[in-house]
C-alpha cells in the first residue's frame, strides 16, 4: 500500500492510496469514505441495487459486532469473509464496533475488549481476535483496542489505561499476525486512544507510530461527551505526530460540517453510517455541496424564493421536531404532509436511481404505508448524495475552492441550530 | 422496483388505501398508478373487496356497498361498485376487477347464495360505471362458494355479460382441496375458451400446475413474496427455511440450477446469517422466489407449446414429492379428471 499526497491545503490532505487489496491493484482517493455495511451487506441493498449507485467507495467497512457470531461459520468456510458476503473482489476493512449502535461501558479489561454482537456480549482476547481475523482474512484490520473513554466520565487514569491496553494489544496482535500465513497481505491499523487527555493522546500517537502499522485510527472521538473544541484540538495534536505517508481514519464522525473540520485536521478516511441513519429516520439528504452555483440561482435564493421547499412555518417545525430530534438541516423528512403531492425528485439535479425514477410523493407514500421499498430508495439516494459530497471535497481541494465549500456547508449546518431553537421557541410559546 | 428482465407483465395492486380522502385526485395528478409508481408495464388492480374478508374486523355489507375502516388511518370508507370502479379508473390499471360480495369459502348457508346474486348485480353496476372500457379491461369474478348449483348459476349469468375476462373467486381460502379443485374445473368447463380465466389467490407450485391443467390462465398469490420475507426460499423440491439453523454452514446457493441474481452470488449460509437482522435478506429471497415462480410458469408454457405438458406435470410431481405415495391425492384426482395419469 502506498499513499501519495498531491496537495495539502489548510491542513487538508489530497491524495491517493494505491496498491490496495489482495491483488495490490486497487486505488482509493483521499479524502474519502468507506462503504458502511451490517452483517456484510450495505443496509437495504443487494449487490444489484448497490451497482446503480455512483461513486461507491472502494473500501468496504465490515464490523466485528455484526459478524462476530459467524466466527465458526467462516472457519469452516475457509475462503474468507469477502467471498462469503458476495464481495470477493472488494477491499475490506474490519473494524470493531458498529457505528450505529453505541456500546455499553465498563466491560473492557487488561486482557480483553468486549464486542456487542446480536446475541449479546462477546469477550475478545488478542488470541481470539486474531483467530477471527485469520478466518475472515480482511485487507485492513482495526487492531483490538480499548476505546471505552467516551462516556464523559473518563478519569485521567482511565484514559491512560486505554492507551496502555491498546498498545499492548497492538504488540500482541502484530506478533500473532507475523505467525499467520493467512494474514501476510493484511494491513494492521493502529488505534490511537487517550480519551480527552492531551498527554495520553500524544503518547498514544507517538508510540503507535513506532509500530509497523499501515495506517492509524483516531478512536474515542465518537459521541457527544467531549466538547467540540477539545475534540478538534486533540485531533490536530494527534495527526501532527503521525507520519504523512500513512492514512488516518476516524470513526463516529458523519455530519458534513464535522467531516470538513476533521479533514482540516489531517484526517483522510471516514465511515458512511450517517446516510444510513438519515435513511432510518425516513429522511433524504438534501444539502448542497455545489460550491460552483449558477449565478442566477444564487440571486433567486438571495431574494428569498427557495426551491427546496425549506421555508419553516411553525406547523412544519412542529411536525419535523416531533419526528426525530436527530434530524439535521442537511436532510428533509419525507413523511411530512407537504410531500404527499410533491412530484419532484428528492433533490433537483440528483442523478441517483431514486431521483431519476421516483418522486417525493411516491417515497412519502411508501413511508406512510411502511413499505420496505422506502428504505431501499432512500438508502440509494443517501449513499449517492454522501459519496458525491466527498467527491466535491476532493474537487474543491483540487480547485482551491475549499473556502467556498466550507462556507456553503457551514451555512447549512447553522440552519440546524436555527431549526431546533425555533422548535423550542414554539414549544415554549405554548 | 426494477423488474427483472423477462419479468412479470402484470402487477397486482390493492385499492383499499386509495379509497382514502383525496386519493383519486392525487393519483390523477401523478398520471395514474403507472405514473405514480413509474411502472411502464401492465397493472392489475383488485376492487378492494378481498379486504372485506381478509383484513377487516368490522365491516358491514349491504346492497349499497361495503362499509369498513381503512387499516392505515382508521377512516371509515363506504366502498360501492361505483366507487371501486371510480378509483380503479383513476388508477388507470390495465385490468380491473369488479367489486364482488366476497364470502369465505368456509361459510355455508343462505349468505353464500345472497353473495352470489349480489355479485352479479354488482357486476352490472361496475360495467355501467366503467368510463374507460376501451383502455381498461373489467373482469367479472365468479362466486358461489363450494356449492356446484350456485356456482353454475353464477357462471350462467356472468357469461351472459360481455366482459373481456373472468376470474374464479371465493376459493383458495382454507377450504378442502377436494372441493377446491372441483369448483375450479366446474368453472373452467363453463367459461368461454377465448377469454382469460384468472384464478384468484393461487398459489403454491403444485396448485399452479394442477390448475393450469384444469384450464386456468392467470394467477396471483402473496405466498412467494410473503414466505421470502419470513425467511423461506422456494425450490423445485419444496421450500428451504433458510432461517433455520441447519443452513448456518450450508455454502451452496439456494438452487444450483437457478440463474437468479441471488443464487449466482449468495449462499444459503450467508442468507441465513443475514435473515436474522437485515432487511436485505428479504429482498434477496424475494428476488429468488419471484424468479422461481416465473421460471415455473415459463416451463409450463414451453411444455404446452411443445406438446409435452403431461410429461412436464409428471416430472414436476416426481421432483416435488419424490414418489407416488407422496403425491397429494387431490392433485392425482384432479389431474386424472383431465386425462393426466401420474405414475
Amino acid at each position: 500500500m502506498k499513499l501519495s499526497l498531491s496537495k495539502v491545503v489548510s491542513g487538508c490532505r489530497l491524495g491517493t492510496l494505491t496498491n490496495l487489496g489482495k491483488n495490490g491493484v486497487q486505488t482509493v482517493e483521499l479524502p474519502g469514505c468507506l462503504l458502511y455495511t451490517k452483517t456484510g451487506s450495505p443496509p437495504h441493498l443487494t449487490h444489484d441495487t448497490l451497482q446503480t449507485i455512483k461513486g461507491v467507495p472502494d473500501i468496504v467497512q465490515l464490523t466485528l459486532s455484526t459478524l462476530v457470531e459467524l466466527h465458526d461459520v467462516l472457519e469452516e468456510f475457509k475462503e474468507g469473509v469477502g467471498k462469503f458476503i458476495g464481495m470477493p473482489d472488494s477491499v475490506l476493512y474490519c473494524s470493531l464496533h458498529d457505528p450505529g449502535t453505541p456500546c455499553p461501558f465498563g466491560y473492557n479489561n487488561n486482557k480483553s475488549v468486549s464486542i456487542w454482537g446480536y446475541g449479546g456480549r462477546v469477550e475478545m482476547t488478542t488470541s481470539k481476535f486474531m483467530n477471527m481475523q485469520r478466518a475472515f482474512k480482511p485487507d485492513w484490520i482495526q487492531c483490538l483496542s480499548d476505546g471505552d473513554t467516551i462516556s464523559g466520565e473518563t478519569s485521567r487514569k482511565r484514559a491512560k489505561k486505554s492507551v496502555d491496553r491498546s498498545l499492548s494489544f497492538l504488540d500482541e496482535c502484530i506478533q500473532l499476525q507475523e505467525k499467520s500465513p493467512e494474514l501476510q497481505s493484511s494491513v494492521m491499523i493502529g488505534v490511537i486512544e487517550g480519551g480527552d487527555v492531551l498527554e495520553e493522546r500524544l503518547r498514544s500517537a507517538r508510540e503507535t507510530a513506532k509500530r509497523p502499522v499501515g495506517g492509524f485510527l483516531l478512536d474515542g472521538f465518537q459521541g457527544l461527551a467531549m466538547a467540540k473544541e477539545t475534540k478538534l484540538k486533540l485531533m490536530d495534536s494527534v495527526t501532527a505526530e503521525l507520519p504523512e505517508d500513512k492514512p488516518r481514519l476516524i470513526h463516529g464522525i458523519g455530519k458534513p460540517d464535522e467531516v470538513l473540520e476533521c479533514i482540516e485536521r489531517g484526517v483522510d478516511i471516514f465511515e458512511s453510517f450517517f446516510p444510513y441513519q438519515v435513511t432510518e429516520r425516513g429522511c433524504a439528504l438534501s444539502f448542497s455541496y455545489n460550491y460552483n452555483p449558477d449565478p442566477e440561482a444564487t440571486v433567486i435564493k438571495q431574494n428569498g424564493i427557495q426551491d427546496t421547499g425549506k421555508s419553516h412555518t411553525e406547523k412544519d417545525i412542529n411536525e419535523t421536531s416531533k419526528a426525530d430530534p436527530e434530524i439535521t438541516s442537511f436532510e428533509i423528512f419525507l413523511k411530512e404532509k407537504r410531500y404527499r403531492d410533491d412530484f419532484g425528485p428528492l433533490v433537483h439535479g440528483c442523478t441517483c436511481y431514486c431521483c431519476q425514477n421516483h418522486s417525493r410523493a411516491y417515497v412519502h407514500h411508501l413511508l406512510v404505508t411502511n413499505e420496505l421499498l422506502a428504505g431501499v430508495l432512500l438508502m440509494m439516494h443517501n449513499f449517492q448524495h454522501y459519496f458525491s459530497f466527498f467527491h466535491s471535497i476532493r474537487d474543491a481541494l483540487r480547485d482551491d475552492r475549499l473556502d467556498q465549500l466550507k462556507e456553503l456547508i457551514f451555512r447549512q449546518a447553522c440552519e440546524t441550530q436555527e431549526m431546533h431553537s425555533q422548535a423550542s421557541e414554539c414549544r415554549g410559546r405554548r | 422496483m426494477a423488474a427483472p428482465s423477462g419479468g412479470p407483465a402484470l402487477s397486482l395492486r390493492v385499492v383499499a388505501e386509495c379509497g382514502r380522502s383525496k386519493g383519486p385526485e392525487l393519483i390523477k395528478q401523478a398520471h395514474g398508478l403507472h405514473g405514480f409508481m413509474n411502472w411502464t408495464r401492465n397493472l392489475l388492480t383488485d376492487s378492494g373487496g378481498f379486504q372485506m374478508v381478509s383484513l377487516v374486523e368490522l365491516s358491514e355489507v349491504t346492497e349499497e356497498g361495503v362499509r369498513f375502516r381503512s387499516p392505515y388511518n382508521g377512516e371509515e370508507i363506504l366502498l360501492t361498485p361505483e366507487k371501486s370502479i371510480e378509483i380503479q379508473n383513476a388508477l388507470g390499471s390495465d385490468i380491473m376487477m369488479q367489486l364482488d360480495d366476497v364470502v369465505s369459502s368456509t361459510v355455508t348457508g343462505p349468505r353464500v347464495e345472497e353473495a352470489m346474486y349480489r355479485s352479479i348485480r354488482w357486476l352490472d353496476r361496475c360495467i355501467a360505471a366503467n368510463i374507460k372500457p376501451a383502455e381498461q379491461s373489467l373482469f367479472a369474478i365468479v362466486q358461489g362458494g363450494l356449492d356446484p348449483a350456485l356456482r353454475t348459476k353464477c357462471l350462467e349469468e356472468m357469461t351472459r355479460r360481455d366482459v373481456p375476462g373472468f376470474a374464479i373467486g371465493g376459493l383458495s381460502g382454507g377450504e378442502a382441496k377436494d372441493q377446491f379443485w372441483r369448483m375450479v374445473t366446474l368453472s373452467t368447463d363453463r367459461l368461454p375458451r377465448e377469454k382469460p380465466r384468472y384464478l384468484m389467490g393461487v398459489g403454491y407450485a403444485t396448485d399452479l400446475v394442477v390448475c393450469v391443467a384444469l384450464g386456468c390462465d392467470m394467477f396471483d398469490c402473496v405466498f412467494p413474496t410473503r414466505t421470502a420475507r419470513f425467511g423461506s426460499a422456494l425450490v423445485p423440491w419444496g421450500s428451504l427455511p433458510v432461517k433455520n439453523k441447519q443452513f448456518a454452514k450450508d455454502f451452496r446457493p439456494i438452487d444450483e440450477n437457478c440463474r437468479c441474481s441471488t443464487c449466482r452470488r449468495y449462499s444459503r449460509a450467508f442468507l441465513h446469517a443475514l435473515v436474522r437482522s437485515e432487511t436485505v435478506a428479504m429482498h434477496l429471497l424475494t428476488v429468488h422466489n419471484i424468479a422461481y415462480q416465473l421460471s415455473l410458469m415459463r416451463s409450463i408454457r414451453e411444455s404446452i407449446v411443445e406438446q409435452r405438458f403431461p410429461q412436464f406435470v409428471q416430472d414436476f410431481m416426481t421432483t416435488m414429492y419424490g414418489s407416488r405415495e407422496r403425491y397429494p391425492p387431490w392433485a392425482v384426482e384432479a389431474l386424472a379428471s383431465v386425462h393426466i395419469t401420474l405414475e
